[in-house]
């Protein structure tokens, strides 16, 4: 399992805890991840808002990068996932694009490379059979929502992750570490992180609204793919509390991270102390858990 | 509509007006025009005025509209479509100013070959007058390690400097 690993800029900035848990699954697991050489940003939401054709080069560039090292682009991002596969997919369905794109980086590109989320490639890969048998800590009891948010499901046609109102690739996995994932209604609802800075309180109240949501439905900690998401969710309780009055506390983790314990990896490894909100739940969890038998 | 329509890629004629776009908008609350009201007002032939709308400045971005839209229409890209021709006319004063923080955002893009949060959100802040908000949460997310200090290295600038010198000569965006 080789893949041509991009790992958008959060990786390095919001996001470490996301990069630093991929890479450690990564290797628990045997996949390589070969990092792209001068990987560039995909141009985010900033580009989309303001020029179709300045994003769908500016996630190209990484696209033709990964092209020549002749394998899949594996993302962790959520962010860059949508805005490379959104690429691709109008690339593919418009001439006038494949133009402009191919004007732009100075070279034809047809679309045709493969954009994977690191959560497929746990799933459609490695395989739930294979994932069970190196699991060491099953995180048993603790009660968790998988969360997927707008990037990995929506644009529907572009990204074609899985199905787009009721996805469960990230329950299965969860399941596999033993969690017990709740049902519940909010988990492709938006948090209102593209308008973090900008419109903060119609942010807040979405993100809170997801979390009230998730803990309705017994929820104990909320599991995330997206970074955006992440922040959104775990750095803006306080706000939540200020504007609402009421307490949160309510972990919010990476299935990377997640996944991590249950495979036996140590706590600094996955990045845990970064999270803002204290995922003591999860932990005690661990601590709690029975061994495996294999 | 014609600009929207090419802007955009899409058939606004298809909408039958469902409102399924306006029920699972989750900001349809907080808008004074939802997703079928700005189609039907391009329907009718609206213009300029539909630049004021300040759903394009409250909207999220989530695609709910375009995923649920029985017809397929990708109000989305509506939406972007008329942020960028508010943009190019100058007539966009949202609240929270969305612009500036693109092109904050974007000049970060386009100087380091990839995002640099602190002085995309520094020069946002600056333009805006919010220096004081979130203040509370840097010094906990810098220890943490959960914004980085120094600008990011290694992204290959060539490539990223040409893609916005051509946005730059073909839409007048990007500089």
């Amino acid at each position: 399992m080789k893949y041509a690993y991009y790992p958008g800029c959060s990786a390095h900035s919001t996001a470490r805890d996301m990069h630093e848990s991929c890479l450690a699954v990564s290797k628990a697991l045997g996949i390589e991840l070969n990092e792209i050489k001068g990987w560039t940003c995909c141009g985010a939401s900033s580009a989309h808002q303001t020029d179709r054709e300045l994003a769908a080069s500016l996630a190209s560039a990484n696209l033709v990068k990964a092209g020549q090292m002749g394998m899949d682009m594996v993302v962790t991002c959520a962010a860059c996932y949508k805005s490379s596969k959104a690429a691709n997919y109008e690339i593919v369905h418009s001439e006038d694009m494949r133009r402009a794109v191919a004007e732009s980086l100075g070279e034809p590109y047809d679309g045709s490379v493969p954009v994977r989320h690191f959560v497929e490639i746990l799933l459609k890969d490695v395989g739930i059979a294979a994932l069970s048998k190196k699991i060491v800590t099953s995180l048993t009891g603790l009660k968790a929502a998988a969360y997927y948010g707008c990037y990995l499901v929506r644009p529907t046609e572009a990204t074609n992750f899985d199905d787009p109102e009721n996805p469960t690739i990230l329950e299965h996995l969860m399941e596999a570490a033993g969690v017990e994932s709740v049902e519940w209604s909010g988990k492709v609802d938006c948090c209102g992180g593209m308008q973090n800075l900008t419109r903060t309180e119609i942010s807040v109240r979405r993100s809170a609204a997801v979390i009230d949501m998730a803990r309705a439905a017994g929820a104990e900690c909320i599991v995330v793919a997206c970074p955006m998401c992440q922040i959104s969710l775990d750095v803006r309780q306080t706000d939540m509390e200020k504007l609402l009055g009421r307490k949160y506390n309510m972990p919010v983790i990476y299935l990377t991270q997640l996944l991590g314990l249950a495979l036996g990896l140590s706590p600094r490894e996955l990045g845990l102390g970064r999270l803002m909100v204290d995922p003591a739940v999860v932990l005690k969890a661990r601590k709690e858990a029975v061994p495996s038998r294999h | 509509m014609k600009a929207v329509k090419r802007r955009a890629g899409v058939n606004l004629s298809a909408c039958f007006q469902c409102r399924k776009c306006s029920i699972g908008c989750p900001v349809a609350g907080e808008t004074e025009s939802p997703p079928s009201e700005i189609i039907r007002r391009l329907q009718l032939g609206a213009g300029d005025e539909l630049l004021q709308t300040d759903l394009i400045w409250t909207c999220l971005s989530c695609e709910t509209c375009y995923a649920r839209c029985p017809n397929r229409i990708n109000f989305a890209a509506v939406i972007d479509a008329l942020k960028s021709m508010a943009v190019e006319k100058g007539v966009a004063k949202p609240k929270g100013d969305a612009p500036l923080f693109n092109r904050s955002f974007l000049n970060t893009v386009k100087s380091y070959g990839r995002a640099y949060d602190l002085k995309a959100i520094a020069a946002y802040k600056l333009g805006t007058g919010s220096l004081g908000q979130d203040m509370d949460k840097f010094p906990a997310m810098l220890k943490k390690g959960k914004m980085a200090i120094l600008p990011p290295s290694g992204g290959d600038r060539g490539t990223v400097k040409r893609i916005f010198d051509r946005a730059a000569r073909n839409r007048g965006t990007g500089r």
